[in-house]
């Protein structure tokens, strides 16, 4: 029996401060096949991948963990590394100036006599990075590249090191649909090699598409474990194990009511801000209607976000040129301060580096853009702050036991909610949120969508740029379709398709 | 209890376990107070040793006030202690050419408003790191004040100026049994006055329906609070009452209190600090903010500089050599983290004293610099270390 299952987990608890991680979780992988791991945020998958690679040590949890049919007693990943198991993270770990092969041999160099033979490292790099289809220099630095191709140099890493089992965590969460699929072709590729792959995933089709057995966690517990090669499971039946209660809708329903162009961009053109005769965003020109969503489709590194940040206050990029109209008035904005105040307001697609302060308290966090508004002569009236944050909280409920709670505690889906409060709180008309669903569970991407809807019904305009061509589809009104940086088109919701949106893309 | 205001039930341990990093530095304060009251037969707390605390330290805990703020924003300024003799310098010039002491106050603190501006410049708009913009204005100020003072002490003219320093409040002929009537005066007045805004904020927020603790939580702050003004201004009012410089640090620590929880500017300092990419894609000009901050550092320098050089009743050419390090030590035991953003003005005054009381404690002892230096450091250490510790304890990384 144990010949078959490569990875088991029996009985395994685990316990954080405050909170049961996993309770008595079962969890089997049989050799060679991919498995699948799914659950909301906070389900613990995570944190089960963390005490099977050994990043929680043998003696912090309780329960046992058989890798090759004997139990593990990992120290640290190096343990674990070496006994062939290698976990691919959500946040990259590469080091950013470093170049590919220098990071793929990082901290297991070929070494003579103490010295490193580079030389022969940057030989081993080109038969690794052509099994995971990189192409790249070795001597590309990693953090010129786009974070899909960072994460095939991830990958090669811990291909290897002879890994017999690989870990993907959240794999395809910030590459776009073509780079998911090449990953997921990747591990089928790895699989007819031999390789056990797990994966965790908030994307069902992809689950679907790969998944040889899918086992689901909710609030810390192994809910269930589907075979695929014995019987079908359709997402319905995934998500009623994740959630508990069945969602009707994956999108709530819309009804448009769009009136006059309130926000458009003319002839937009941005510079790449370390390498200045490099264009990013090219002659780009799209507008905004009162009560309108309008998404930005595209592959990864199709300028979406650049474009964005750019028009809001110059916040990336070099010698930006183009002009922007608000309700028909030429405006500029000279920086975010500046183009809030005029009426835009925008969410990162990085919340955790970018939107969010972490070290403060959620309060905190929801009212850093609207102190002026919030204070009388320089002098913030504390009472109608936290009056403003509470109305935010209840209005978009977020789940947390206190204002004054610190916002790196919250779940992803929670600290999307503080970021999009700290937004609205400082009431702007033209609304560019970045990949707001990026990460977090079905039940609060459910609870952003109508926060969306709100906003449109109340008259503001709504820009998202999504890489989910689903959610995109469902709930705007109209699609623009990026790719190198161009405009490729435009679609209405009635005649948009996934097929048409990637046509439009890649080959017109 | 009107519109459903809540109160909040927690047991007094549980509350002092959430409380313990905050509270940490005020029982590392008392324990040094206490360890030396038994090692020097009480002679660390009788009246004229408190009131030396005070004005021994003051320029320290001017530049610590100024110094949280750049640390919270993620920066560290070197050139405080040249600064100190720089303002010193030039406030002694402008006294000796027989300008009145307030003048000579005001001009003194916009030199050091200017310099801040200058250091500020290069650090918010040229973003060359404030540690190097700083080290390079060590080099410079002290290199000035060399220049204009000839490397020679500038002695004051008359006594006048000496009083911000060593002088002390106090109205003639008003004394109680023997004590500074003053000094007694002012501890009722900061008694009343604590209770009454415990009392007035409490009822504001049960008014509008906030969660409160229970009373008893608050009447045991009041108290605590109450014994520490009574054991500082009895000492103060059995000595020769409130020394002027004491004055001057609680209007200064007032001040930066207020702005930093109240004000629009210290809460963008503590944003900026938090994450200047998040701060500024907010809506938040971290330039300016971090521009501010600097001015307002050295406008401190400048204060603490006139403090120092009253202190001395004279300009020193070698004036604040090392302050600047007294002053980061300052703030990191008094909890503010090197990575910025957490910092707290009181704080910093409380970790400024915890390095007074250790000098004065072992100095009464006949104990040298040599082994005070040993010892600071552990403390710093150790400090820094539990602070760490418990945050990582606590999850707050």
């Amino acid at each position: 029996m144990s010949d078959q299952y490569i990875l088991e987990v029996k009985n395994l608890t685990k316990d954080f401060p405050g909170v049961r991680a996993l309770d008595n979780v079962e969890f089997k992988v049989r050799k060679g096949e991919i498995h699948c791991l799914v659950g909301e945020n906070g389900a613990g998958k995570s944190t089960l991948m963390n005490v099977v690679s050994g990043v929680y040590p043998k003696g912090t949890y309780e329960g046992q963990v058989f890798f090759k049919g004997n139990e593990t007693n990992y120290r640290n990943t190096k343990d674990s590394e070496l006994a062939g198991l290698a976990i691919i993270h959500q946040e990259l770990t590469l080091s950013p100036y470093l170049s590919v092969y220098e990071n793929l041999f990082l901290g297991h160099m070929k070494t003579r006599f103490g010295v490193i033979d580079w030389d022969s490292c940057l030989k081993d790099s080109y038969p690794l990075m052509k099994r995971v289809g990189l192409n790249e220099k070795p001597q590309t630095i990693v953090s010129k590249m786009s974070v899909g191709k960072q994460q095939l140099v991830e990958i090669a890493r811990a291909i290897s090191q002879k890994a017999e089992l690989l870990i993907f965590d959240e794999p395809t969460s910030s590459l776009n649909d073509d780079e998911s699929q090449k990953l997921l072709d990747l591990m089928r590729e790895f699989k007819r090699e031999g390789i056990t792959c797990i994966m965790i995933s908030h994307k069902l089709d992809e689950v679907l598409a790969v998944a040889d057995s899918i086992t689901i966690l909710r609030d810390g517990q192994s809910i269930v474990s589907y075979d695929l090669t014995e019987r079908e499971v359709t997402e319905k039946e995934i998500i009623r194990g994740m959630v508990g209660r069945e969602l009707k809708n994956l999108f709530p329903q819309k009804e448009p009511d769009i009136g006059d162009v309130v926000f458009e961009v003319k002839n937009w053109t941005v510079y790449h801000p370390d390498y200045h005769t490099m264009k990013i965003v090219d002659d780009a020109s799209f507008f905004v209607r009162k009560g309108e969503i309008v998404s930005f489709c595209g592959p990864m590194g199709a300028g979406r976000t650049e474009l964005m940040m750019s028009i809001f206050g110059n916040s990336y990029g070099y010698g930006a040129s183009g002009e922007i109209f608000l309700n028909g008035d030429r405006v500029e904005f000279k920086n975010p301060k500046d183009a809030i105040e005029k009426g835009v307001g925008y969410v990162s697609e990085d919340r955790k580096s970018l939107g969010l302060i972490l070290l403060q308290d959620v309060k905190t966090n929801i009212t850093n853009s609207s102190l002026p508004k919030l204070s009388k002569r320089g002098v913030v009236d504390k009472d109608l702050e936290m009056k403003s944050a509470e109305k935010y909280r209840q209005a978009l409920q977020i789940k947390t036991p206190s204002l004054l709670q610190l916002a790196r505690n919250l779940s992803g889906g929670n600290q999307q909610k503080v970021v999009l409060s700290r937004c609205l709180l400082a009431d702007p008309d033209v609304f560019i949120v970045d990949e707001p669903t990026r990460g977090i569970d079905v039940g609060a991407k459910f609870e952003i969508y109508s926060i969306l809807n709100e906003m449109v019904k109340q008259g503001k305009s709504v820009i998202v740029v999504s890489s989910e061509l689903v959610e995109a589809i469902s709930m705007s009104d109209r699609i623009y379709v990026m790719n190198e940086g161009e405009i490729k088109g435009v679609l209405n919701r009635d005649e948009a398709t996934q097929e048409r949106i990637m046509h439009m893309a890649l080959v017109d | 209890m009107a519109n459903g205001a809540q109160i909040e039930h927690i047991s007094f341990f549980e509350l002092a376990k959430q409380n313990m990093r905050k509270l940490s530095m005020f029982i590392m304060l008392g324990l040094i107070m206490v360890v030396f009251a038994f090692m020097t037969g009480g002679v660390n707390l009788t009246p004229r040793n408190i009131t030396n605390i005070f004005i021994q330290n003051s320029y320290i805990l001017i530049l610590a006030v100024g110094m949280v703020l750049v640390i919270i924003i993620g920066n560290i300024d070197l050139s405080v202690g040249s600064l100190i003799a720089f303002t010193g310098a030039i406030s002694a010039m402008l006294y000796n050419t027989g300008m009145g002491l307030i003048p000579t106050l005001i001009l003194t603190l916009i030199v050091g408003g200017l310099i801040g501006c200058f250091q500020a410049f290069w650090i918010a708009y040229m973003r060359i790191p404030a540690f190097i913009v700083t080290l390079a204005g060590m080099l410079l100020f002290r290199g000035l004040t060399y220049i204009i003072t000839n490397v020679t002490p500038i002695a004051l003219r008359d006594d006048g100026f000496k009083r911000i320093a060593s002088g002390f409040l106090r109205i003639d002929g008003f004394t109680i049994g023997g004590n500074d009537g003053l000094s007694l005066l002012v501890m009722v007045v900061a008694i009343v006055l604590l209770i009454w805004a415990m009392l007035h904020q409490r009822n504001r927020k049960i008014k509008k329906g906030f969660t409160v603790l229970s009373f008893r939580y608050d009447i045991l702050k009041v108290v605590a609070l109450s014994l520490l003004i009574i054991f500082v201004f009895t000492r103060f009012a059995s000595y020769r009452g409130i020394p002027t410089v004491v004055l001057v640090l609680s209007l200064v620590t007032a001040l930066f209190v207020f702005i930093t929880n109240n004000t629009v500017i210290g809460r963008y300092i503590y944003a900026v600090g938090g994450n200047a990419k998040s701060a500024k894609l907010s809506g938040i000009n971290s330039e300016q903010v971090v521009f501010i901050t600097h001015v307002i550092m050295g406008v401190l320098s400048g204060l603490s500089g006139l403090v120092f050089t009253a202190y001395m009743n004279s300009a020193l050419p070698q004036a604040g050599d090392g302050f600047e390090l007294d002053a980061i030590a300052s703030c990191f035991i008094g909890g503010a983290a090197a990575s910025g953003g957490i910092g707290t003005t009181i704080g910093a005054i409380t970790g400024g004293l915890v390095m007074g009381a250790i000098n004065n404690g072992m100095s009464l002892q006949n104990i040298g610099a040599d082994w005070q230096y040993v010892v600071k450091a552990s403390i710093l250490l150790l400090a820094v270390f539990y602070d760490i510790w418990s945050r990582r304890k606590s999850g707050l990384g």
